[in-house]
């Protein structure tokens, strides 16, 4: 049970696993191959040599040669190495970091390396502290004394038991020869440096949260996985081969590649690039005119041509010329009516129902006769995806006609015409500075909507004709709008 | 999980044996149709021009780990929540701080920002025996106190571990430590629906984009990554390939297949199509975990950040390695490309957040490379135009 325990119990004990120790320590091993390893040298000290020590420019250079890899990462690897104990820095003993010049550093010796059974135990840590206490008075680091002095306090019914094992130990180990015990108390410090490290270092045995289930433990899920099994075992089989579909990835990967700013220019220019926010002006939400970019995406899928607000209001305009706007206008319900609140989702489908479905409804969609039989009957028990078969049936019948007609249609070639492609920034090393110096808040999102919704209040109010839209809409709107707000209203 | 007794002459070893001889089954019939691998296919694909990615801004301001964060649909805006139990809204552009909210436990693992870019901003902790997940709505008053109006919305056994709003502010969907994932209305709090099947901790979830329908996929502990119907609540696939736990799962942005990395130090790619793996990224000097991945726009580069404090970038159809980020000094806890793409946030445990974008598809770049030459050179700065 460890001291340091002030979270509370939520029943999580369990450390996650940590892969990454096995692959470290095979590495280690290899590096310490005399044949094929890094390049041992002798460490001078004042009298005695202490042999087995690498440099830190020869593990970066053989991490670099056998894995492959540039320098830098040679270098973080090493580090990660140092962090987690498996090689140690002689010199600087607290950074542990791989310095790439003539630093040196040993390899840890297995006993101390981060084992599978680890928390390292407090008690081990209060036996090498009196240990160090007993060798020299006033050797302790100051957060070292601050955790003697814990460890004191808590372990206070066990210290004399501690205190004897520091003793032995320091007994034991005057018995060494000198360059024995050099090695061991350098690996012994490592090793405590890696694991109860100093304040405000970073520790890479921190692993985060704690799991609930043991992952480390052996897998008695022979009826869990049964079950699952049988859950999906006639599961959804493609009678497409993988090399279609492997097409259909690469195919959206070559048609997305132009509009993705990190493999194409943004025209413009990228924002953070150039600290120029032309590129977002001319593609907010509800632009009068788009980018011809954006409306190149409207040609991709239908999806894209619904998911922009703008293509959406484009082909609105397109189905109320071809006076099929009750298409889409059913078809945003019923996206209102599946992610709405719950609270309002019956009032929301009646709605629907009466202005689309029902027999002279003022703007009847038109559905075969099965699906409206499965839709009318499940409206009699509504739920959020009670009209999901009618939405599906009106979305593709939308995707194979209209969206066809749409692309060929005046609408969609005037805007296309429309459409602005903005020459590309050229900026000076100057300019970019006053740019960089220039660069303003936007308008806060909660802003924004509510000009976005003043402004569906006022088209809803300003459109035309059909009285019924209108009242449909305003009461959908009713429903979306918090209670707070007092700009949507009856006119 | 359904788990019925043991059935007469039935022992927990034949039912593994059973397990183990339906899985592979299963993989030869998946295996029958897989003619060719991904990056065959990609041979004929241009390969990608030297990416050079670097990171411009650093977002200082947390004490502690940051966890999470989100950017919100007005593409320079991001939430970012922290082990010092404060969530912080930020306009990633300018570097300002536009709302802080101090809360009243640590390790706000996941925060969200609502897609309707308005009003709630959630984040979850686990405090005591309550781990909840709450839904804060923004306002314009710098000086409200938006800890007060927290509105608590969903409850798990255990700790929350990801969170995420549907398609509107109205849902939310969280997945926990005690191995489920649920659906929940905002406004009531009620249970709308909730998903059994995972053998252990659940880490993260993702939404499919709005086009392909009603699922979601989630990873766990149990190295599987589960996708689910959320009408139903049913697991409509599985897949188990990882060796270790799987951190962190992502949508490919058509929504025909996703991303996973894990403590393996692998990232996956599967088909949901062609219901299997298609592709392994994975190195031999990546040894460190993989915590958290996105896609770029396109979806030809995947963004990955591991335990070693570094961001390797993936070519996905390739199945290489593009670059490597480094600038975090501890582990980058979450990855996230911007809604239009133009720029990567990340998040680590060295309590900063940095944003990184592109630099070698500006001309800008080129021409300042060009000057920096000729300065070396001749030390002298040189103004010269360069028509590109």
């Amino acid at each position: 049970m460890t001291i340091r325990n002030v979270l509370r119990d939520h029943g999580q004990r369990y450390r996650p696993r940590m892969a990454c120790l096995k692959k470290a320590e095979k590495v280690v091993l290899e590096m310490q191959d005399p044949a094929t390893g890094v390049k041992l040298q002798p460490q001078r000290l004042v009298i005695t040599t202490i042999p087995h020590a690498i440099t830190g420019e020869d593990i970066v250079a053989w991490l670099a040669d056998r894995f492959q890899i540039d320098a830098q990462e040679a270098r973080s690897f090493g580090s990660m190495l140092v962090a987690l104990g498996y090689i140690y820095p002689i010199q600087d003993h607290k950074r542990l970091v791989v310095k790439p010049d003539a630093s040196l550093y040993r390899f840890q010796t297995p006993y101390f390396w981060p084992t599978q059974q680890w928390p390292v135990e407090d008690t081990d840590y209060a036996i090498y502290l009196a240990k160090r206490n007993i060798r020299k008075k006033g050797i302790l680091e100051l957060h070292e004394q601050e955790q003697y002095n814990r460890l004191h306090k808590w372990m206070n019914h066990k210290w004399d038991f501690i205190v004897m094992q520091a003793k032995e130990q320091y007994r034991a180990a005057k018995e060494r020869k000198k360059p024995d015990r050099v090695v061991f108390d350098c690996q012994e410090r490592a090793y405590w440096v890696v694991h109860r490290p100093p304040p405000g270092t970073v520790s890479a045995m921190d692993y985060g949260l704690e799991r609930l289930i043991d992952p480390n433990a052996h897998e008695v899920t022979g009826l869990a996985a049964l079950a699952v099994l049988f859950l999906y075992f006639p599961s959804v089989w493609s009678m497409v081969t993988c090399f279609s579909l492997h097409c259909r990835l690469v195919k959206y990967c070559a048609t997305y590649k132009g509009h993705d700013p990190f493999l194409s220019k943004c025209l413009p220019s990228n924002p953070w690039l150039t600290d120029d926010v032309t590129y977002w002006a001319l593609n907010m939400p509800n632009v009068e005119i788009p980018t011809k970019m954006r409306v190149e995406r409207w040609t991709f899928s239908f999806g894209e041509l619904l998911s922009d607000p703008r293509g959406r209001d484009d082909f609105r305009l397109f189905l109320k010329k071809e006076f099929s706007g009750e298409n889409l206008a059913f078809w945003e319900g019923c996206e209102d009516l599946k992610w709405g609140t719950a609270a309002t989702m019956k009032e929301k489908a009646e709605q629907i129902y009466k202005t689309f479905l029902a027999r002279g409804a003022p703007r009847w969609i038109n559905i075969d006769g099965k699906t409206m039989e499965i839709t009318v009957k499940g409206l009699k028990h509504p739920h959020r995806y009670v009209l999901d078969a009618a939405q599906t049936h009106i979305y593709m019948l939308m995707k194979k006609d209209s969206y066809g007609r749409y692309l060929k249609s005046p609408v969609f070639k005037e805007t296309m015409k429309k459409a602005v492609c903005p020459e590309e920034h050229k900026f000076s090393d100057s300019q970019l500075e006053q740019n960089a110096r220039n660069r303003r808040p936007s308008l806060s999102p909660i802003i924004i909507r509510q000009q976005e919704q003043e402004q569906k209040a006022k088209m809803a109010a300003s459109a035309p004709v059909d009285i019924t839209q209108v009242m449909s809409k305003l009461s959908k709107q009713g429903k979306e709008v918090p209670p707070r707000r007092t700009s949507v209203k009856n006119d | 999980m359904a788990c019925q007794g043991l059935q007469k002459g039935e022992t927990l070893e034949s039912l593994k044996r059973e397990s183990e001889t339906l899985k592979k089954k299963l993989e030869e019939e998946r295996n029958k149709l897989n003619d060719v691998e991904l990056h065959q296919v990609a041979e004929k694909v241009e390969v990608l021009s030297a990416l050079s990615i670097k990171t411009r801004r650093v977002l200082k301001g947390h004490g502690n780990k940051v966890l999470c964060m989100d950017w919100c649909k007005d593409k320079r805006r991001m939430v970012s929540s922290s082990q010092d139990g404060k969530v912080i809204v930020w306009d990633a552009f300018t570097l300002n701080k536009e709302h802080g909210v101090p809360l009243p436990c640590t390790w706000v693992l996941a925060c969200a920002y609502a897609p309707l870019r308005s009003l709630c901003l959630i984040m979850n902790g686990y405090l005591g025996l309550d781990n909840k997940c709450s839904v804060i709505p923004l306002s314009l008053d710098k000086n409200e106190n938006l800890a007060a109006k927290k509105k608590s919305v969903a409850m798990h056994t255990n700790y929350v571990s990801g969170c995420s709003f549907t398609n509107s502010d109205m849902q939310l969907l969280t997945s926990s430590g005690d191995g489920t994932c649920a659906l929940w209305d905002v406004e009531s709090g009620q249970l709308l629906q909730s998903f059994h099947g995972h053998t252990a901790d659940v880490l993260s979830l993702d939404l499919a984009p709005s086009e392909t329908g009603n699922t979601f996929v989630s990873g766990g502990c149990d190295m599987k990554a589960n996708v689910w119907d959320m009408r139903s609540g049913q697991n409509i696939q599985s897949f188990e390939s990882h060796e270790s736990d799987i951190n962190c799962v992502k949508y490919y942005p058509s929504g025909d297949a996703f991303a996973s990395a894990s403590d393996d130090a692998t990232c996956r790619f599967y088909d949901l199509r062609a219901d299997r793996e298609v592709a392994v990224y994975q190195k031999d000097s990546i040894i460190f975990g993989a915590s958290t991945c996105d896609f770029s726009l396109s979806g030809r580069l995947l963004f990955a950040g591991y335990n070693d404090y570094t961001i390797n970038v993936w070519d996905v159809l390739k199945g290489t390695r593009a670059t490597i980020l480094f600038g975090h000094e501890n582990r980058v806890s979450r990855v996230r490309v911007s809604p239009d793409g133009t720029a990567l946030g990340s998040a680590s445990w060295d309590s900063t957040l940095r944003v990184s974008w592109s630099f070698s598809t500006g001309s800008n770049y080129i021409f300042r490379f060009i000057k920096l030459l000729f300065w070396v050179n001749s030390r002298l700065v040189l103004e010269f135009t360069v028509a590109f």
